[in-house]
């Protein structure tokens, strides 16, 4: 079956990535695709091995890792893989993000798809026709997304620390006149046991660095993992309890100027009339520019103090050009439902389909539409930025999800190359993969070439950031089943339809690249479940909806999660089936499925009475390599519905650090029921009516449910972790209401049909 | 204008109907309080004045008579509050950025109510919001600074 050979070669393409223990040869440390950047900016008596390792004399050791620290524990989990590998605790490094390069390319973003499905195999081929300098910078993309930084750290960074603890070893054999094969490394040191001699990392560093690259590491065998598998403190706590200054909108510079922008609250439309004339002329302005990118248009603000410019950029007087999209929410859901009636592309066809639904008897036949709105990501750091553009040397200082991307663009933006460009990358007040744009970074920029070399901080406001987003997709999908005489579903046919997120991030980052293909982030959570049912078929069509959508904690499997998991359920019901039964059954071919099921059912006492007003509801969905299953229990209470608890199983191969995996879990389900239970962005105007927290809320602590979690490692395989706890948390809430009030609710958010507590 | 923060007196120009936050954060460095929404609904930037929680976002700095103490005046790193102190031992954060606020809350919870019951922490913490769902973990904190403070830690 075609779909199972696309399970099995994701799965593979995970596999390749994740090298096991024993013997491994340094591939990519030898390959070195690019050179060391950490080589340009080292402190006195400091020394690099590679991108990953810096080692003073003094035996400071500073760990790099290049991935975005978005409150997903990334940093702690990289550096961990280096330390355990180098033979030091956590406690007695430092750990760095580090510069923007190539060097850090990202490939389980390329293998796994990721987020960035542009990157498939007919669009990539299609860019080397175009030209192989787009290619090469698309390739070695330094993004963070996808759930993919362990799995493309695993291997290199283990590597990098084994390859750092040989040559230190080699050198202290030379200085001490010992046999390498009689030294150990612990701590930080190397030791002669038989002599008692002892030598520090970096009183032979500079010797070490200087040496050529062993030829085989020998990765530790996870039996003897001393930090790996095992829950670390983090890195960042103790600055994230004292409030030291570590975000982008903390960054504080000599001479620095503040900024706000007001940008077109109609996406992509130019302004036909503005004044900013009594704006310019209040206390502490500046300065107020136009701003032009391919994000839209607007204004900056330039004043001596945030505040000031926040209230200028409210009393800029301007009207903006109508939209080139439906103007509010009714028209645009119009829009949606037309593209569902249109031939999409089929993503998965098992059997036959059609001939299937040909001779099914009604009553064996279930049907169900459902529809999920636009989301806006409302990380808790609203969009920020701090630029400075002196003789013609850029810095950016930002938290942001993709640092050569921000490099690249910035530098065009003001017409240097980009070896002229450094990116700061600041720690994120979230990112749920908002900071994977760059529109931020590109308003500072441009801001910073008007302030003649002052550095300027560019706050954006609440509003601002609310009505500016790449936005979760809406989404509608048409769904039916043909169910056997057993009760179990012989054929399903799924047509799902979304604005294209891979198309709309073109438009913004490389509007000169046309999109190629099919979107598979449309389909994502609906086409690669593990069920086995004769005939299957999801198809997915783009919806020429051009609000502007891009990468949300999940994306697709968020959407259709829901749907999928939803109509299950809806299946479940009518073929009188135990939801819990079903998915057993049908992902009977998938081990790894099973047992989470399994144990999720376990954990929850599913199937034992539960008192009068009291429900559960279960999804499950596999996405991002991780098999996650999800029981949400809910209770009817005066002041409405209360979930009052969570169980989560997740099976995600092999578990790196098991305490910031739980954190990971729960976080992210309750991403999931906080959209689910009221978030939407709708449309009046063609603007977003949202603004602020008043009218696009997320769950509070009074209503947070107790959870519970299981961690498996049964798949041979490692999975992602930040965001497989999101698909499954809808769909298992809105199960569960159906078996509390018998509200079977197709559209999110379920606030439109229930209160709750 | 003059304000004492953090025990420290500071003198400065602003417009009177500047809000608190931004007086700490741009005019006297004071950047631990954090901008979440500016309108008293999500409690990153909460600060004390004169020992009580407020929203200093939405404050006018030329209403503020009191003292006032943000998250980098209850304790240093070498010499954490009980509060911060929980919170590492229970690694609450994660993106950390509403935590300033959150602490603050919850020192003034436990300032008031030695030993709160989940709907005091419920009431007293309903007003920070946390986009990476910290919550179980910081009632766990809280419940931990309890013991902590009793013990005189």
């Amino acid at each position: 079956m075609a779909s199972v050979g696309k399970i099995a070669r994701r799965t593979f393409l995970i596999g390749t990535a994740a090298i096991a223990g024993g013997v491994a040869v340094g591939y990519y440390y030898y390959r070195k695709p690019f050179p060391n950047p950490l080589e340009g900016d080292l402190a006195k008596g400091e020394v690099t091995f590679n991108p990953y390792v810096k080692i003073g004399a003094d035996n400071t050791i500073t760990i790099v890792a290049p991935r975005a620290e978005m409150g997903q524990g990334i940093s702690t989990t990289l550096a961990a893989m280096v330390a355990e590998e180098l033979d030091v605790g956590l406690d007695q490094i430092k750990v760095e993000h580090g510069p923007a390069s190539y060097a850090y390319f990202n490939a389980a973003i390329l293998e796994e798809g990721g987020p960035f499905a542009f990157f498939d195999e007919s669009m990539t081929a299609e860019i080397v026709r175009a030209g192989m300098g787009v290619v090469g910078k698309f390739l070695a993309l330094q993004g963070t997304g996808g759930s993919t930084s362990t799995l493309d750290g695993f291997g290199k960074m283990r590597q990098a620390g084994a390859a750092t603890r040989k040559m230190l070893i080699a050198a202290a054999a030379q200085k001490l006149g010992i046999a390498a094969a009689d030294l150990e490394t612990a701590n930080g040191s190397i030791l002669h046991k038989a002599s008692g001699k002892s030598l520090t990392y970096g009183a032979v560093a500079a010797t070490a660095a200087a040496m050529a690259p062993p030829a085989e590491i020998r990765l530790k065998d996870k039996a003897d993992w001393k930090l790996l598998g095992k829950p670390q403190k983090r890195v960042d706590m103790l600055a994230k309890v004292t409030g030291a200054p570590i975000f982008g909108i903390d960054v504080t510079l000599p001479e620095m100027l503040y900024g706000t922008v007001k940008m077109s609250p109609r996406f992509w439309a130019k302004p036909v009339k503005a004044d900013v004339s009594n704006a310019e002329k209040m206390p502490g302005v500046i300065k107020i520019v136009p701003i032009d990118t391919n994000y839209g248009h607007g204004f900056g603000i330039i004043a001596e103090n945030t505040w000031a410019a926040f209230k200028a950029a409210e009393a800029i007087d301007a009207e903006w050009a109508d939209p080139e999209y439906p103007p509010d929410s009714a028209g645009i859901s119009e829009l949606l439902k037309q593209a569902l009636g249109t031939k999409g592309s089929v993503m998965r066809d098992d059997g036959d389909v059609d001939t299937a639904f040909a001779d099914a008897p009604r009553e064996k036949i279930v049907e169900a539409d459902y529809a999920v709105p636009y989301l806006a990501h409302a990380t808790m750091e609203p969009m920020n930025a701090t630029a400075r553009l002196k003789d013609g040397v850029l810095d950016i200082w930002c938290g942001n999800q993709a640092p050569t991307l921000v490099r690249q663009l910035c530098a065009n933006a003001v017409g240097i190359e980009q070896d002229k460009v450094s990116v700061h990358t600041t720690f994120m007040g979230g990112g749920f993969g908002r900071r994977i744009e760059v529109d931020f970074a590109l308003c500072a920029t441009l801001m910073a070439k008007e302030t003649a070399g002052r550095p300027i901080k560019v706050i954006w406001t609440r509003e601002e950031d609310m009505r500016h987003d790449a936005y979760r997709p809406a989404s509608v999908g048409k769904f039916q089943a043909r169910l056997g005489d057993d009760g179990m579903p012989v054929a399903i046919g799924m047509a799902i339809a979304s604005p294209s997120p891979i198309a709309s991030t073109l438009r913004r980052l490389f509007p000169s690249i046309s999109p190629l293909g099919p979107d598979k982030s449309i389909v994502d959570g609906a086409y690669d479940q593990p069920y086995t049912i004769p005939n299957y078929r999801v198809s997915g069509i783009a919806a020429p909806a051009s609000i502007p959508v891009g990468f949300w904690r999940s994306v697709g499997c968020s959407i259709n999660g829901f749907f999928h998991e939803g109509f299950m359920d809806e299946i479940a019901v009518a073929g009188k089936t135990d939801p819990v039964e079903l998915r057993k059954t049908l992902m009977a071919a998938y081990p790894a499925a099973v047992k989470v099921v399994e144990k999720v059912a376990e954990m929850a006492k599913w199937g034992e009475a539960l008192p009068a007003g009291k429900a559960k509801g279960m999804a499950f969905t596999l996405s991002f390599g991780s098999w996650v299953g999800e029981i949400v229990q809910v209770a009817d209470t005066p002041s409405g519905i209360r979930i009052e608890k969570v169980w989560i199983a997740a099976d995600v191969g092999t578990a790196l650090d098991p305490g910031i995996i739980e954190a990971q879990l729960i976080s992210a389900a309750i991403y999931g029921l906080s959209a689910a239970m009221g978030q939407e962005i709708t449309f009046a105007d063609g603007m977003v009516e949202q603004s602020n927290f008043h009218d696009y809320d997320a769950m509070r602590i009074f209503q947070c449910p107790a959870f519970e979690v299981a961690i498996l490692e049964n798949f041979h395989k490692m999975g992602g972790v930040g965001e497989v706890g999101t698909p499954p948390a809808a769909p298992a809430l809105a199960n569960a209401i159906f078996a509390l009030t018998g509200k079977r609710i197709r559209t999110l958010p379920l606030s439109k049909e229930v209160t709750f507590a | 204008m003059r304000l004492t923060v953090d025990g420290q007196a500071f003198d400065f120009d602003a417009d009177p109907e500047m809000p608190l936050l931004w007086a700490l954060r741009d005019l006297m460095g004071k950047t631990g309080p954090k901008f979440g929404c500016g309108i008293a609904a999500c409690g990153a930037c909460t600060v004390h004045v004169d020992g009580q929680p407020v929203r200093s976002c939405s404050l006018p700095v030329g209403e503020v008579t009191g003292a006032v103490t943000t998250i980098e005046g209850i304790g240093t790193e070498g010499r954490l509050h009980p509060v911060q102190q929980a919170w590492l031992e229970e690694q609450v954060a994660q993106c950390g950025y509403c935590q300033a606020g959150q602490i603050m809350s919850a020192v003034a919870l436990l300032d008031e109510v030695a030993e709160p019951t989940d709907a005091d922490i419920d009431d007293a913490m309903g007003g920070n919001l946390c986009r990476c769902g910290t919550y179980p973990k910081i009632r766990a904190a809280i419940r931990r600074a309890v013991v902590l403070k009793t013990a005189g830690i």
